[in-house]
């Protein structure tokens, strides 16, 4: 139901990672972090007040900590490396592959600042290719969460997962919508609303705007099936089969490229399973730029406007 | 305890595997394995205290992190030759469906390996990552790693270094190859390394030198390396000869990347002795 997921405030999603990182640091005693010279941006500053001793500087050394949390795990601990998603991915990509994915540790990259909604400081730091590097990997679970409490849910699930994961937050503050108490299984989407005309399937941010663009459909009669699709990979396939199964049409929506992000997935599940007309929300093979959150979803095609149009699209090509 | 006699045995039966393993499958890396062959046979079988019925956290025990990873063959055959698995399996180096992939992986489940490596640059960091889960655990054995000098021209091998003495992270032996030589020719002449001792020094490590074909030395070496805890990560500069057992191999990057034909397999064979049966 669309009423049940209203604002009850804001935070920014990393906020509610670090969160997680105090509880897991009382509750799991393999818990280790990492960051590299970003302890305020990530949040971690409770844990690392609690545990000093199991959390490591790793300074701008982004590389030097990817191949560090590796070792840790290989001796059995869980570490949480962290840093802007920038450099949590694009620039370690190797280290992640060989140390992390190939050699299969129980690693959690954990990536904030992910995405336009960075704003003001620029492409530069705005990645929007980090979860089609990271899904290309064999073996990496890939989480972008919607919401403050959806990344604590996150955070909490993917220390209990053994394997790597790839954790996805974003900076600006934005509406906390999903219950405190929902639950949270790796790889299990969550309905939000039930509707027979189109899907949406969104992930991380765009959860919001397409929930908002869902309520402004039900005005104009169009019943939007509603799926917060926290995990990239593994992909909840019988969730999307299911609802498009039932709607015959799909609009995904993200905050990264066109090119390797939830829309490519979607779109490889529908073409090999039950091709479907599908329409993206997603920015398309450009750069961003500096400015606001919101001014950059605008200019970008992330807007709520956006999800409104590509649906009405995707129903105009149902056949 | 081995003696030197017993050590020298072995080294040589590793090197006679290195050629076996690297002709049979017309490709690998043998002048860097003949080279470290001293080094890490006489790691495993005197210095190290470690457990061949592998068990991958390595709890109590030292732990070695191969850098420098296309010297597998060298790696694979002192892992069988130490028991981890059955030195048969090093005919499969190389070949479809065998756990000898041409640069160490965990990924087949091969014992004694924790971390693929092959991508240079990357062992130090995870070695450190070790060295500190000891740390944490009041573990107080010693985490060993061994890189090329080529490897050196990667920057993380620095970013490694800074935080390692930062840290203090003593527990910490790092061993340089320093053979001189790179794929494309000596260091010098692809990117010199300059002052290895005065670099290391001046990132805070203990620099220690030896001789890696000499038995004795690398004992003594090894072992002061191992006990040491003075706050300082250990760097050990370790001359060798590239190719060293083999003279044509010897001392020269000709070899770094190819293997032997039928020929220059048996003058190599002809000239390192069977000591402990061939696989």
């Amino acid at each position: 139901m669309l009423s049940e997921y209203i604002s009850k405030g804001t935070s920014d999603t990393r906020s509610g990672y670090g969160a997680a990182m105090t509880i897991l640091g009382e509750k799991n005693p393999n818990v280790v972090a990492l960051c590299a010279d970003l302890v305020g941006s990530l949040k971690i500053q409770p844990f690392i007040d609690a545990h000093p001793e199991r959390f490591f500087q790793a300074g701008i050394s982004e590389a030097n900590m990817i191949g560090m949390a590796a070792g840790l795990a290989t001796g059995g601990k869980i570490p949480f490396p962290s840093t802007f998603a920038n450099f949590a991915t694009g620039r370690v990509y190797d280290q992640i592959r060989q140390s992390v994915a190939y050699s299969h540790k129980n690693v959690k990259i954990s990536a904030s600042h992910a995405g336009i909604t960075l704003g003001e400081d620029g492409a530069t730091h705005q990645i929007l290719e980090d979860l089609g590097m990271m899904k290309m990997l064999p073996g990496m679970v890939v989480i972008n969460p919607c919401d403050y409490n959806q990344t604590k849910a996150a955070t909490l699930a993917a220390a209990e997962y053994y394997g790597p994961v790839y954790l996805r937050f974003g900076r600006p503050k934005w509406p906390i919508f999903t219950p405190e108490d929902q639950k949270f299984e790796i790889g299990k989407a969550i309905q939000m609303n039930e509707g027979s005309d189109v899907t949406i399937v969104a992930t991380g941010h765009l959860v919001w705007q397409s929930l908002e663009a869902a309520r402004e459909l039900e005005k104009e009669g169009i019943n939007v099936d509603l799926i917060n699709i926290h995990t990239i990979k593994p992909l909840d396939d019988a969730a999307i089969l299911k609802s498009v199964s039932k709607t015959r049409c799909i609009v995904t929506a993200e905050e990264h490229q066109r090119n390797g992000g939830l829309g490519d997935s979607v779109a490889q599940l529908l073409s090999l399973n039950n091709p479907t007309p599908q329409e993206y929300v997603a920015v398309n093979d450009s750069f961003g730029e500096s400015g606001k959150p919101i001014q950059l979803m605008d200019k970008y095609g992330l807007g709520v406007k956006d999800v409104v149009n590509a649906v009405k699209k995707a129903i105009s090509r149902k056949n | 305890m081995k003696s030197n006699q017993d050590l020298k045995n072995i080294a040589s039966q590793v090197r006679r595997d290195i050629i076996r393993q690297v002709s049979s499958a017309a490709s690998g890396h043998p002048g860097g394995s003949l080279g470290c062959a001293d080094y890490l046979t006489i790691l495993f079988f005197s210095i190290m205290d470690h457990d061949p019925a592998f068990n991958m956290e390595a709890k109590n025990e030292d732990v070695f992190f191969l850098s420098n990873g296309h010297i597998s063959p060298l790696y694979y055959s002192v892992l069988a030759r130490a028991g981890y698995f059955n030195v048969n399996e090093l005919a499969t180096f190389r070949q479809i469906n065998s756990r000898l992939q041409g640069h160490p992986a965990t990924h087949e489940g091969l014992p004694g390996i924790r971390v693929a490596s092959g991508s240079l640059g990357q062992g130090v960091s995870v070695a450190i990552g070790m060295a500190l889960t000891k740390r944490l655990n009041g573990d107080d054995k010693t985490v060993f790693v061994l890189t090329g000098d080529g490897e050196l021209q990667e920057g993380q091998i620095w970013e490694a270094a800074l935080f390692a003495a930062h840290n203090k992270v003593d527990n910490l032996v790092l061993t340089i190859d320093w053979n001189g030589q790179q794929i494309d020719g000596a260091n010098d002449d692809v990117i010199t390394l300059g002052d290895l001792e005065g670099k290391w020094k001046a990132f805070g490590w203990e620099v220690m030198y030896v001789d890696g074909h000499n038995i004795d030395e690398l004992k003594t070496t090894l072992n002061n390396a191992k006990n040491l805890r003075n706050g300082k990560p250990v760097c050990i500069l370790m001359k060798t000869n590239m190719g060293e057992g083999v003279d044509f191999m010897a001392g020269t990057h000709h070899w770094h990347g190819k293997a032997p034909n039928a020929e220059q397999t048996e003058i190599a064979l002809s000239q390192l002795e069977e000591t402990l049966g061939d696989y």
